[in-house]
């Protein structure tokens, strides 16, 4: 089952502290959806707007159609992946995975099988007699997500759901989730402050900073072609240049750039760091020193220091086969289609 | 050197559990006098306990209130608990330290207290009302040892529990109280264990029906003999027995 979502918050507050603002966010049925954000972002607030935890200030949330402003997590039609899972500590795996059923009213028999069914989906045939306590944690994440998914909501919500996995752990949940959620074509909105996380799994991005929605999108729309220089900046590493719009031209600290102003007045250009290239073609950056160079497989990480702006550093990911010589010099270049320019001063 | 705090604890235990071996051994003297020397082990004032019929009744009695008071003091305890720990009250700071504060409060003025108001509204005095004694001398201890026991992961299952689709009726009876079980277990052992060996209340607000601690009162008052002894020891092994089930069915579990 799944459903479309359509959320507008024009303001949530926590007392005097305006936890969200001017929220839109229509979610396709089946879309997977990852707000991205630093902590405090709000991000939680709203995922917690969406299952029924919070109510809004002022607004109005829809799932399927149907306004569930106010109607109470056990009446929606979604589910939700704690951040600590909150498994219920004194039932076995098969009995934590059952409760919505049986909540729902399905007899005992009907929701044992629908459990194991769903225990052996994720992976933990044979555990279901356990208790939580006895599983690592990476296993109590399957059993939550399980336990979620076995009411068959429209929307699951998943708040962090990753955050207590290491990191090799974490990229192999990760394209379970995805494939999962690609089998079911259940609605997942899920919360992460992870862009590496968000851009694996997530259908659309949509970034978020201060209670507001900086930049949603694509992943690669998102990464490539940010609208913010927040959303710039959060994802992924960024090369900011300060520069300043004179008469629709824009000079920057490295000379002028091929490309025309947004706006008069303070600039700022990010660069990502796989853009920078060795060459005189696109928009030339002239002459660098290589201060340092580290070699990451795919790449090599270097740092630059360029000749016209000694104070400056780049940082730039030269292919594999470039052997940068730290101390050496090199000629830098970008194309102007990867140059993102935001009208504001860098922060 | 290293012998002194084998000494010292030797002393320690010896102050704790002499006068409670004295009283265990005099219960077999042979003779009336439960005093040096001992001329036991004889069964015989085990035997005139356990076929006093005023005594068995008032063990029964003992059971009962115990029993009775502690389950509704556990009760009460838990949903003033749950009501303070899950919901925003004004005042509820003010509200926990009513709650806590009886347990300042000595047991003769609680009992006191309570017989003046059962006087003015002509209740009968009776185990019932030794009972409501107990109640309100153990809702402080349970209300602390569950509140205290109540924290975020309790209220994170509870949360998601809702989410799930449960009421709060189901809330409470199938993740509240399961998770608390053994905070709900320790403040009603508790509670039987205080309430068992409670005197003064139960002298003050009983009549005709008497608790266990009353009758041996009244065996004193016509002097020492072995049978208050053997009495004695008898409810020192429920209490006992008490206890150590406490330890293993609950703290021995948590441990686990």
């Amino acid at each position: 089952m799944t459903a479309a979502i359509a959320l507008a918050v024009p303001e949530h507050r926590f007392g005097s502290f305006t936890a969200l603002r001017d929220i839109r966010l229509d979610i396709a049925a089946g879309e997977y959806v990852v707000l991205l954000g630093p902590s405090g972002c709000g991000k939680t607030t709203l995922l917690s707007i969406l299952g029924g935890f919070l109510t809004p200030s002022a607004g109005r949330v829809t799932v399927g159609g149907h306004d569930m402003t106010r109607v109470p997590p056990a009446r929606r039609p979604t589910t939700t992946v704690f951040q600590d899972y909150a498994l219920f500590p004194h039932m076995s795996l098969r009995d934590n995975v059952a409760f919505g059923l049986r909540m729902a009213g399905m007899r005992q028999s009907a929701r044992h099988e629908a459990a194991d069914r769903l225990l052996a989906m994720v992976g933990l045939a044979g555990a279901e007699s356990k208790r939580p306590h006895e599983l690592s944690g990476g296993q109590r994440q399957r059993v939550a997500l399980a336990r979620a998914l076995a009411v068959e909501p429209d929307v699951l919500l998943l708040d962090e759901p990753l955050g207590a996995l290491d990191l090799k752990l974490r990229r192999t949940m990760q394209d379970e989730l995805k494939a999962i959620q690609r089998r079911l074509g259940t609605t997942f909105v899920h919360v992460t402050h992870d862009q590496e996380e968000a851009m694996a799994i997530a259908d659309r991005i949509v970034v978020m900073n201060a209670g507001r929605i900086e930049d949603q999108g694509p992943p690669d729309r998102v990464y490539r072609y940010p609208t913010s220089l927040f959303a710039a900046q959060f994802m992924g590493e960024t090369n900011r240049i300060s520069a300043r719009g004179r008469g629709g031209r824009i000079e920057s600290e490295l000379g002028p750039v091929p490309l025309s102003a947004p706006a008069e007045g303070p600039l700022t250009l990010c660069l990502r760091p796989e853009a920078l290239r060795a060459g005189r073609g696109g928009w030339r950056l002239g002459s660098a020193q290589i201060a340092d160079a580290a070699f990451f497989g795919t790449h090599y990480r270097v740092h630059l220091v360029p000749r016209t702006a000694p104070d400056m550093r780049l940082v730039a990911h030269l292919p594999p086969d470039a052997r940068p010589e730290p101390g050496a010099a090199m000629e830098l270049a970008v194309d102007p289609g990867d140059v993102a320019v935001f009208p504001e001063a860098p922060q | 050197m290293r012998a002194l705090p084998w000494l010292y604890l030797a002393v320690a235990f010896g102050f704790i559990y002499l006068p409670v071996g004295a009283l265990v051994l005099f219960s077999f003297q042979g003779g009336t006098l439960p005093v040096p020397p001992f001329d036991g082990p004889s069964l015989r004032w085990y035997r005139a306990v356990l076929t006093d019929r005023d005594l068995m009744a008032a063990l029964g009695n003992s059971l009962m209130v115990a029993l009775g008071s502690s389950a509704v003091a556990a009760a009460l305890g838990f949903l003033a608990a749950y009501g303070l720990a899950r919901h925003r009250i004004p005042g509820a700071g003010l509200l926990r330290a009513l709650l806590i504060a009886p347990m300042t409060v000595s047991y003769l003025i609680v009992g006191l207290g309570l017989l003046i108001v059962l006087n003015r509204a002509g209740l009968p005095l009776s185990l019932w009302s030794a009972g409501l004694g107990h109640v309100v001398i153990n809702l402080p201890l349970c209300f602390a040892i569950i509140y205290g026991a109540m924290g975020a992961q309790q209220q994170n299952a509870e949360r998601a529990a809702r989410d799930l689709g449960a009421d709060e009726a189901r809330v409470i009876l199938l993740i509240t109280v399961p998770m608390l079980a053994p905070a709900i277990a320790a403040a009603f052992f508790l509670s039987v264990t205080l309430s068992w060996d409670e005197f003064i209340i139960a002298f003050l607000l009983t009549r005709f029906d008497v608790t266990l601690p009353v009758e041996i009162w009244s065996l004193l008052r016509s002097g020492l003999s072995p049978e208050t002894n053997a009495i004695g020891s008898l409810v020192f092994l429920v209490s006992v027995a008490l206890v150590l089930s406490l330890e293993l069915l609950v703290f021995g579990r948590r441990r686990s």
